[in-house]
């Protein structure tokens, strides 16, 4: 495999000034990922709540004709 | 250019009629196109006709003309074979597409206004299912905005990109093909299956990878191509081609729906340049390279170049950022508009985070959100991947209602990152992007809706009182027709006839 640099290195990345702030991404950081990590047991709790109750039936019942 | 051009994406939503004992689609999908149109919609536009009929018309100095069309009314209000057609007020097309609902964008100009402006479509079919069921003469409908039923059918989530008709549709197949085989690493929406109708049970990144069977074509439904050769500008077409991308997944999280729009656009706009001749990315075996790419979740899969170079589809798209950045820094140096130092900022992060552990992206991308969520259940129940609730999971996803899509339950959660409040998406869900023809089209449908007799992305049809005939408006140029263009004539107008005639004056 080619040496391929890292994209940062070669071209300097745009300034982040004037850039707007409501950047999406801003807080998908390790540290973010272990605060969502500790949350999973109450997503969990959320998400058996509104699944659906009988989900083979669920599963065979959703057929689609197809589209484009 | 840059990230800025006109763009536009149409989805088709998956539609289910729960408690039926026959569905009929294409029945559903009228019924609910309908019960939008009786509940929200004014005047005439009640029951709006899509004006299929092409014109090649002659334009003013604005980029209007008025033809006296000779047809009577009555001749211009096909019915489509009763299929339920209508255009919005935000400039979109809602309307049936075969068996599935399908919504398309107005045209907008920047990613941003793409991701807002496909969350009106959301709003819309929310809406619209709602309806159907305060209603209450039938069966409630469901939507999912999702591709696949994990049964052998597909459906699409199309984007669309006005580009230049000088540049080489070689070169576009050239560079495009391996931009859309690597992107999928943030434009999947996850799957849970391999194969058009699953016989393996595994996570892949896209809904859509399995079901594309050729490398260039013209075919959507069958023997789907990488590369879609459909070509209908819908503006000038010596100028312009409108390059119809059916590639790629209908994404429920922002990000991204903008990094696929706004990636795409700018490596069109160094197509145009000719910033790219001289360089080659193609991919030796594109279809199998789509699958492995899609396959592989670890994104380590290395995928055979041109020039003998083994490449994992993070380093192809990292290839595309730095020529990117670097087109950008040539071309435009420190006067780079924000929206496209924005998006160039966000690619590079993301492709950071992808490449040091794709979990990073969970509360930003489609297809790690769901895989996180997949993976929560498996831990906690010691669910094999064949288990029925991941692939409840994997359609629940993409439903559409607020209290029982997944995806929107991540949203309220503050898991998966949203661009735009509830607010923004309304006013969106009404009012037409103002840089745009769509601008001129919405306001239309807005103020007169008594008037409009049909419209189309490239005209406006009127049916005036007291006259006998109908009077076309084209609209074949979509960067006129603005709020700058027009938004003071429709202030000046106390009527249509009177905008009618400032419109030639």
């Amino acid at each position: 495999m080619p040496q391929r640099e890292n994209a940062e290195r070669k071209v300097n990345r745009p300034e982040q000034e004037g850039a707007a702030s409501d950047v999406p991404v801003q807080t998908g950081s390790a540290e973010h990922k272990a605060a969502l990590d500790a949350d999973v047991d109450s997503l969990l709790d959320e998400i058996d709540d509104v699944l659906e109750i009988n989900a083979e039936e669920f599963v065979k019942s959703f057929v689609q004709k197809g589209g484009q | 250019m840059t990230v800025q051009r006109i763009m536009g994406i149409e989805t088709e939503y998956g539609i289910t009629v729960p408690g039926a004992r026959v569905m009929n689609a294409m029945a559903a999908s009228t019924r609910l196109v309908n019960a939008y149109a009786r509940n929200n919609v004014k005047g005439r536009q009640r029951n709006p006709k899509w004006d299929y009929s092409e014109e090649a018309p002659l334009r003013d100095a604005r980029g209007f003309d008025m033809s006296r069309a000779d047809a009577d009314p009555s001749q211009i209000t096909d019915d489509d074979l009763g299929m339920a057609n209508i255009i919005l007020t935000n400039g979109a097309r809602f309307y049936v597409d075969h068996s599935h609902p399908e919504y398309s964008s107005p045209e907008i100009t920047n990613p941003r206004d793409a991701v807002l402006w496909d969350r009106a479509g959301v709003a819309v079919m929310q809406r619209a299912a709602q309806h159907t069921s305060t209603e209450g003469v039938d069966l409630p409908i469901l939507l999912y905005k999702n591709n696949t039923d994990n049964k052998g059918a597909s459906y699409g989530c199309h984007e669309n990109y006005l580009m230049s008709r000088q540049t080489p549709f070689e070169s576009i197949v050239a560079w495009l093909t391996p931009f859309f085989i690597s992107r999928q690493v943030f434009t999947g929406a996850g799957r849970l299956g391999i194969g058009q109708d699953p016989k393996r049970m595994a996570y892949q990144l896209s809904q859509r990878a399995d079901f594309f069977e050729a490398e260039v074509g013209l075919e959507t439904t069958f023997k789907r191509p990488i590369i879609n050769t459909r070509d209908e500008p819908h503006s000038d077409a010596e100028r312009f081609r409108r390059l119809h991308v059916i590639v790629g997944d209908a994404n429920m999280s922002d990000t991204a729906t903008y990094l696929k729009m706004g990636t795409t656009s700018l490596v069109l706009s160094m197509l145009e340049s000719g910033f790219l001749s001289g360089k080659d990315m193609s991919i030796l075996d594109p279809l199998r390279a789509m699958y492995a790419v899609s396959h592989d979740i670890t994104l380590q899969t290395s995928i055979g170049l041109a020039g003998d170079r083994q490449w994992s589809a993070i380093e192809i798209q990292r290839e595309f950022w730095e020529l990117s950045a670097l087109y950008c820094e040539s071309e435009y140096g420190a006067d780079i508009d924000p929206e496209t130092r924005e998006l160039l900022q966000q690619w590079g992060q993301v492709l950071d985070r992808l490449d040091e552990d794709p979990l990073q992206c969970s509360d930003i991308l489609d297809w790690v959100a769901k895989y996180r969520l997949m993976q929560a259940y498996r831990t906690r129940d010691g669910l094999d991947w064949s288990a029925p609730q991941l692939q409840a999971i994997d359609l629940q996803y993409a439903d559409i209602r607020p209290d029982r899509g997944l995806a929107l339950r991540l949203e309220q959660r503050g898991q998966l990152l949203r661009m735009f409040s509830d607010d923004e998406v309304e006013h969106a869900r009404l009012f037409a992007p103002r840089d745009t023809r769509a601008y001129f089209r919405g306001e239309c449908l807005r103020r007169y809706p008594g008037e409009i007799a049909a419209a189309n992305w490239d005209s406006i049809v009127f049916d005036l009182p007291g006259h006998e005939s109908l009077v076309r408006v084209p609209t074949l140029e979509p960067t006129r027709g603005t709020y700058q263009h027009v938004g003071e004539l429709f202030d000046r107008a106390d009527n249509a006839e009177e905008l009618i005639n400032l419109l030639g004056a």
